[in-house]
């Protein structure tokens, strides 16, 4: 029941913060920021309580189930495992850190912008908690039209471009996934005579080899345009650069994972078989997008527009690690999930923060920062280390676990793979080169950053150097999951 | 005492974190007994744990320690843990010893800069990291301390960021270093592929379990790993970015760029040294690469103008004779030149860092000369270093780390003539350019004004130094002079004894012919720069002699090289598609509906003529259908 219950903190919140906005509009952003909070406190709970009590036998902490519409099979079912819980508690974290962010750069529609953002942030919990794909379904959708107008309202100057681009990306993708739930749904019934939408009932669903290979492209395909891999990806990078500040944080932080969820969840669980086969042309393509994302980023001269760039590069990390079919590899990939989000989305709330000083994107504007602001330059040389996988950074042991894990699986590829090590030095080095050092620019005088600003950014440096340093935590939670996971392979 | 191990790369990092978290707040003593505290502390209990190691050596000849367990997945499983034998304690010694001595001397150096608190901060935390990279028990926590220097060493280089060649300076070093550095993860991976442990204690056991000799993943693993050490350590192929890395502060270059961190490689292939020695191709490229990188270094070192860059020049040759020891499996004589060397190109960095701020940031050591008696002190100490460095027989360290490396070129089982007259050639070379240096700068008239000078918290450094580099060199004697090892008595607890060839003349006749050829190196220089100075005069009208030193000048062309073949395509590259070529794609697909939009509603006119055509049509179109 808490499951719902946090979602629907998050959907009632939503709309109260709308309808306050009516008479107060500062009341919308309190409203928000105390559903989030709320729900990273719900959620650091359940993440107590279930640290080290994981019940025997099964992977699942909690699970709730209840009829929605009987007729079609369709039940209002979530289930909470150690991968989901991660996943709920960087979504609540990312979560209040977004609203932390349209602080100030909100200025206009506050009530309806925070709607939208509660709202994107609930459907993404319901993609990671919901165990029944028509609802799975919904959840996605759910979080995809907020984030559209989270960027065709308050996005930047090309806005409709981007927004109109990144739904119809996404909507194409959902298309077929919904086909293909609907075909699972429909063999499951011819097999059986019982018409359901459950994800546990269509576990057990053994479709021909050559159909089940078909419905599992359709799954594939919606998530790798989601996560994105190289050449599903152009979406992303119009969308981060011209989404308002949050947006980008949620969109790099969470949207990018819940491809990487359904992945892990889906793809592989409902079709082990037919995954393994494809699993050399998945790392292929992971290897490819890693090298392609790093040099695509080394060219950008929009300081957003690098940094999703750079998504893309290490996004790659995630689809090597899943298709690497190992424990070392999966665990680093929930790693990288997690580390990605929060190092990504520090990047994008710091190049938010340059731009409302100096209302520019252009890296080619900016130099020699540090003088003016050497605590922002400071935070952003760590999460810049991060990006490029420097240790004591989280980033680094996701993505150490992946390649040591990947290496066993096949060597070739993973070299190619850590090649993109050297060019996320390359881009990683020239952003700060660009933007902190050299000579400063004839600038008016810049503010560091204000204690708000501060505040957010020792939360995220915090949490990844803890992740760098305590990374045993993150998995052991998710540890039974991910045995479950590689016992697939036979 | 061991359980008191961590406290060594702690006592840096809480200074890095209370300087990096509130150094705007200090004032500027504060900031410097922090920095400079935290160091001569840390040294403080590396020389007590130096001499409980030596009066009473713990069993198995390791002090170890737990921190955490740092993560462990399946069967990878990886503890923070440090652990300090005979070697590590070398390297922990020069590091906290010679870090703590330069930490001092930056205090007064650094003085007036702006950014006093963001140096000691960084100085801090490279000598955490150096100290994390020689204490790691497994190539996990190595390769964290591995990538934490060349940060450290990255922040350093470009620390006046205004100037952009400095920053270029720093990018490239980062850039080259991590080539190596993935080559080593690659490493890494495959051998825990191989062996399925990381923990360095394992891997020396395992390994001549695993592979029978010479197997070829042994081989590939060693290589791998030998271009992380190559990388980090400036050598061939990697070595161009250790000359640039002289924009950083001279302290930086003395301890980052001189003493520790570029001497990583060395400390990787020791510690690692079974994996070598059970592949003998990685062990003649581990001497190939020494013996070439030496003389080449050492020939650009011979024209270089810029009193920093012949010194970085002489680093590199200098590392190159301890690749190559370690490549002939002469490993005691490699650490004791690591050793010295520590010592005589620190103080030489250090007292050229006094030079240039006396005559105002002057680099070119023909516009100094004649300080030899307005700058006594570093004039002296210069000396001292110089001549180590030059090997000048019984009186420096240098001699007494060199000799047995060049005897050892000949007379180890992987020794051959090759490799010793490479040595030979360097030696010669190393005395001339050393005393070509002090001629110029320190005789001669003078050129430039001094205007200030160095201060007591600079000297003091100075002078022990000095000392070292002259005396340090006692407490290991060839075989044949004196039979005190006290050295390499300590390093062959954990390396192994280098194996001779059988029927060798005697070792008298190579000293001698070192002794020679630097006193001839010494001599040359002396000729050339002092006594007749139209000779060089002559070379310079010479446009064959003068392509030659403009060649040796840049470093053998190997920045154009390298900016050719792999810089300029990459720019390209990326130039090229900036727009991304899959967007291009995606574009086209939306213009064409768009143009097929537009045709379709052309039909749309309004026209009621061509809507009865089309309807015609139609119907015409079905009928024939039927009809067929």
């Amino acid at each position: 029941m808490i499951l719902v219950w946090i979602i629907a903190l998050l959907l009632i919140g939503g709309l109260l913060s709308w309808f306050a906005a009516q008479w107060n509009k500062h009341l919308a952003k309190w409203i928000a920021l105390g559903c989030t909070v709320a729900g990273l406190i719900l959620v650091s709970w359940l993440c107590m309580h279930y640290k080290d009590a994981a019940p025997a036998g099964s992977t699942w902490f909690i699970d709730y189930k209840t009829n929605w519409i009987p007729a079609f099979g369709i039940g209002f079912h979530l289930a909470l495992d150690g991968l989901s819980l991660v996943l709920l508690l960087l979504t609540f974290f990312l979560g209040t850190l977004a609203v932390l962010c349209s602080w100030t750069e909100i200025k206009e529609k506050q009530g309806f912008y925070f709607f939208n953002l509660l709202w994107t942030l609930a459907g993404i919990c319901g993609v990671f908690v919901a165990m029944d794909l028509f609802l799975f379904y919904f959840f996605w959708e759910v979080m995809l039209v907020p984030m559209y107008f989270l960027i065709s309202i308050w996005g930047d100057t090309n806005r409709r471009y981007a927004s109109y681009k990144f739904f119809i990306f996404t909507q194409a993708g959902g298309l077929l996934m919904l086909l293909s739930i609907l075909a699972l749904y429909f063999i499951h019934a011819q097999q059986t005579g019982i018409y359901s939408f459950d994800y546990f009932d269509l576990l057990h669903t053994a479709p021909e080899a050559a159909t089940a290979k078909w419905i599992m492209m359709g799954f594939l395909i919606a998530f790798i345009i989601k996560l994105p891999v190289v050449p599903f990806h152009n979406w992303l990078p119009d969308a981060h650069s011209e989404a308002p500040t949050a947006g980008s944080l949620i969109l790099a932080g969470l949207l990018l994972k819940t491809g990487a969820y359904g992945i892990i969840r889906f793809v592989i669980t409902l079709f082990p078989q037919q995954a393994q086969e494809i699993a050399w042309w998945a790392m292929l393509f992971a290897a490819i997008g890693i090298i392609y994302g790093a040099f695509l980023a080394f060219a950008q001269t929009d300081l957003k527009r690098l940094i999703a760039y750079t998504s893309v590069s290490h996004m790659g990390f995630v689809l090597l690690g899943v298709f690497a079919f190992n424990e070392i590899a999966m665990q680093g990939v929930v790693l990288q999930i997690i580390t990605h989000g929060i190092s990504t989305g520090a990047l994008f709330v710091m190049a938010g923060a340059l731009k409302e000083r100096l209302h520019t994107r252009d890296i080619n504007q900016m130099g020699g920062l540090w003088a003016a602001m050497p605590t922002m330059g400071g935070v952003a040389l760590v999460f810049t280390m991060a990006s490029l996988g420097l240790p004591v950074l989280g980033n680094f042991i996701a993505e150490f676990l992946v390649l040591i894990g990947a290496f066993s699986a096949n060597a070739t590829l993973t070299v190619i793979a850590t090649l993109g090590l050297i060019f996320s030095a390359f881009y990683a080095l020239r952003m700060m080169q660009k933007v902190f050092f050299g000579p400063a620019k004839p600038v008016s005088p810049i503010k560091d950053m204000s204690a708000r600003e501060m505040l957010m950014m020792a939360a995220l440096t915090i949490s990844i150097i803890v992740l760098g340093l305590f990374p045993q935590p993150v998995m052991d939670v998710v540890r039974g999951v991910v045995q479950n996971l590689v016992a697939m392979k036979k | 005492m061991h359980q008191y191990l961590y406290l060594i790369p702690a006592l840096p990092l809480l200074g890095f974190l209370i300087l990096s978290l509130a150094g705007r707040h200090l004032s500027r003593s504060v900031i410097a007994w922090v920095g400079a505290g935290s160091v001569c502390t840390a040294a403080l209990i590396t020389m007590g744990l130096g001499i409980g190691f030596l009066q009473t050596p713990p069993a198995n000849g390791v002090y170890t320690q737990l921190l955490w367990n740092w993560f462990s997945v399946n069967r990878l499983s990886v503890s923070v843990s440090l652990s300090v034998d005979a070697l590590s304690l070398i390297f922990i010694f020069i590091i906290t010893f010679v870090g703590a001595l330069i930490h001092i001397y930056s205090t007064a150096f650094m003085q007036n800069d702006r950014d006093y608190a963001r140096f000691f901060a960084s100085m801090n935390l490279f000598v955490c990291s150096m100290l994390i990279l020689v204490m790691a028990d497994n190539l996990v926590l190595l390769y964290l301390g591995w990538e934490g220097v060349g940060l450290c060493s990255y922040l350093l280089i470009g620390f006046w960021y205004e100037t952009p060649a400095n920053c270029h300076a720093a990018n490239k070093a980062f850039f080259i270093t991590r080539i190596g550095d993935t080559a080593m993860a690659v490493g890494l991976f495959f051998l825990f592929k191989e062996i399925g442990t990381l923990q360095i204690p394992q891997i020396l056991i395992e390994v001549p379990q695993h592979f029978a000799n010479g197997a070829n993943n042994g081989t590939l693993i060693a290589i791998l790993l030998l271009a992380g050490g190559i990388g980090k350590s400036a050598q061939l192929p990697l070595q161009t970015w250790l000359p640039d890395a002289m924009a950083g502060p001279s302290p930086v270059s003395a301890l980052i760029h001189a003493a520790t961190m570029v001497t990583a490689g060395v400390y990787l292939i020791a510690r690692l040294h079974v994996l070598f020695e059970f592949s003998p191709l990685a062990m003649s490229i581990i001497a190939v690469i020494g013996a070439l990188t030496l003389f080449m270094a050492g020939c650009s070192a011979m024209v270089q103008t810029d009193i920093k860059r012949i010194l970085a020049y002489s680093t590199i040759s200098q590392i190159g004779y301890m690749f190559l020891a370690l490549g002939i499996g002469a490993w005691s004589a490699a650490i004791f030149h690591f050793f010295t060397h520590a010592f005589f190109k620190a103080l030489l960095f250090l007292a050229a860092g006094a030079v240039i701020e006396s005559l105002h940031h002057e680099h070119n050591i023909f516009k100094m000369g004649g300080l030899k008696n307005s700058m006594r002190t570093v004039f002296l100490t210069f000396l001292a270093g110089a001549a180590s460095l030059a090997a000048l027989p019984l009186v420096t360290a240098g001699f007494f780390s060199k000799d047995p490396i060049l005897w050892y070129a000949w007379s180890a089982e992987n020794g051959n003539a090759f490799l010793w007259l490479l040595a030979i050639a360097g030696a010669f070379i190393t005395a001339f350019y050393s005393t070509r240096l002090m001629l110029v700068v320190f005789w001669g008239e003078m050129k430039t004004q001094i205007t200030e000078r160095p201060g007591k918290r600079m000297v003091l450094p100075l002078i022990i130094l000095a000392v070292i580099a002259v005396a340090g060199g006692f407490i290991e004697w060839p075989h044949n002079l004196m039979h005190l090892t006290l050295f390499s008595e300590q390093v062959q607890k954990v390396l192994p004894a280098v194996v001779l060839k059988e029927n060798l003349p005697s070792e008298f006749i190579f000293q001698g012919i070192a002794v020679l050829v630097t006193l001839g190196g010494v001599y040359m220089a002396y000729v050339l720069y002092y006594q007749e100075k139209v000779t060089l005069e002559k070379w310079r009208q010479s446009p064959a002699m003068l392509s030659i030193r403009n060649f040796l000048l840049h470093g053998w062309a190997f920045d154009e090289l390298y900016d050719t073949v792999f810089v300029q395509p990459f720019l390209f590259i990326t130039r090229i598609n900036k727009k991304d070529i899959f967007d291009q794609l995606y574009n086209g697909i939306a213009q064409l509906n768009v143009t097929l939009s537009r045709l379709l509603s052309i039909t749309q006119n309004g026209s009621l003529r061509w809507y009865i055509a089309g309807v015609l049509i139609g119907i015409l179109f079905i009928i024939t259908m039927q009809l067929l």
